[in-house]
């Protein structure tokens, strides 16, 4: 809020107008070159994560699979493989979060495999972060490994990317730090002996050494804003999800890396 | 109680290689020092012992203790002598027990 105040403070004194960054519409991949957090682990993270042999990550995939194919015991309702076969699964996690027609808002992939598994499999939503949730995240989003991420041309979409750029800039919490001080202003630097990653969300849900499971983008997201003393964003909350359609458009063309491990 | 595991093996091998073998096994490795949200002390629920038999012989062990990481990955080598199962083992708190069978092919 103070950073807001004080720039808008500038702005009517007419003092520094020209060089308050006005948030452009449409961000451009921003000098230097964009970097997957890939690029800045250690080589022996890296070879976890390439060889599918290794990757903890995988045994969610393989739970996912399972979990894909089979139907829910209690309602009689049909597997998810039923009405997705395994071919139309590719380039799907790409296009996420998408525009919820019913819910008129975005979702992400796994709010919406839970609201897919409400609405048509007539189940209980699964818990979040649980883990057959992230396990069936994890199997949808693997089937689009490699694939560039693409965001939907949806105009619905438009005012959440706009709230989501403003929230990426928005300084919060004790310690007064937006996403972009971070990670546009500082990336590639240190932060307590780690590097400062760019923050594009290439490789979600990923294995993390230091959770030692899986864990989502927004559990990631959750772990920042605490990190720097906010509160953080309840799941699944609109805002949550409209900083994630700016992180995918901001990461647009850059592969999908599922299932990633990271530090 | 079954697991999901992740298995690396050639499947062929000339007499007397050194082969890789790489496991990577699902369990929490929950290290009984952790308190819950409500401050109770979470039980210890680790793998205590990891041992391959290849043919019927032993040809490694590991002892595994709780400052071990969740989904403990082990990685070892051994000898191709002949063509027969690598039968993995994992056994730890709770009567947890895993076992899988991979067949070696030595040419």
């Amino acid at each position: 809020m103070k950073g807001w105040a004080i720039a808008a403070l500038l702005m009517g004194a007419g003092l520094a107008a020209a060089q308050t960054p006005a948030p452009s519409p449409t961000p451009s991949p921003t000098p230097p070159a964009r970097r997957s957090g890939f690029d800045d682990m250690r080589a022996s993270t890296q070879a976890l994560q390439r060889d599918d042999a290794q990757n903890p990550a995988m045994l969610w995939v393989a739970d996912g699979e399972a979990l894909f194919a089979r139907a829910p015991a209690s309602s009689g309702a049909p597997a998810c493989l039923a009405c997705h076969a395994t071919a139309s699964l590719r380039g799907v996690a790409a296009r996420y979060p998408a525009f919820d027609a019913a819910l008129e808002r975005p979702v992400s992939l796994a709010h919406r495999i839970n609201l897919c598994r409400q609405r048509h499999q007539r189940e209980a939503p699964l818990a979040f972060e649980s883990a057959p949730l992230l396990a069936l995240e994890a199997y949808v989003a693997h089937a689009s490994r490699g694939q560039p991420i693409a965001p939907p041309a949806d105009a619905r979409l438009a005012p959440f990317q706009a709230r989501g750029q403003a929230i990426y800039h928005q300084r919060i919490g004790q310690i007064n730090l937006s996403c972009a001080n971070c990670h546009d202003e500082r990336a590639g630097r240190k932060l307590g002996g780690n590097p400062i990653v760019q923050g594009h969300p290439t490789g979600y849900p990923i294995y993390r050494l230091e959770w030692q499971t899986l864990g989502s983008l927004e559990r990631r997201l959750r772990a920042c804003m605490t990190a720097v003393r906010a509160e953080p964003l309840a799941p699944y909350d609109q805002d949550m999800a409209a900083l994630q359609v700016f992180l995918m458009r901001r990461a647009a063309g850059m592969p999908l890396e599922t299932p990633a491990v990271r530090p | 109680m079954a697991a999901r595991t992740l298995i690396s093996i050639p499947k062929t091998a000339r007499k007397g290689e050194v082969i890789a073998v790489r496991v990577t096994i699902q369990h929490p490795m929950e290290s009984g020092y952790r308190p819950d949200a409500m401050g109770r002390r979470l039980p210890r629920d680790i793998v205590q012992r990891f041992t391959c038999h290849y043919d019927g012989e032993l040809v490694f062990a590991a002892d595994l203790f709780p400052a071990i990481a969740a989904n403990p990955y082990l990685a070892f080598h051994t000898v191709a002598t002949q063509t027969g199962m690598l039968e993995l083992r994992w056994s730890g708190d709770n009567g947890f027990s895993h076992a899988e069978r991979v067949a070696l092919t030595v040419t």
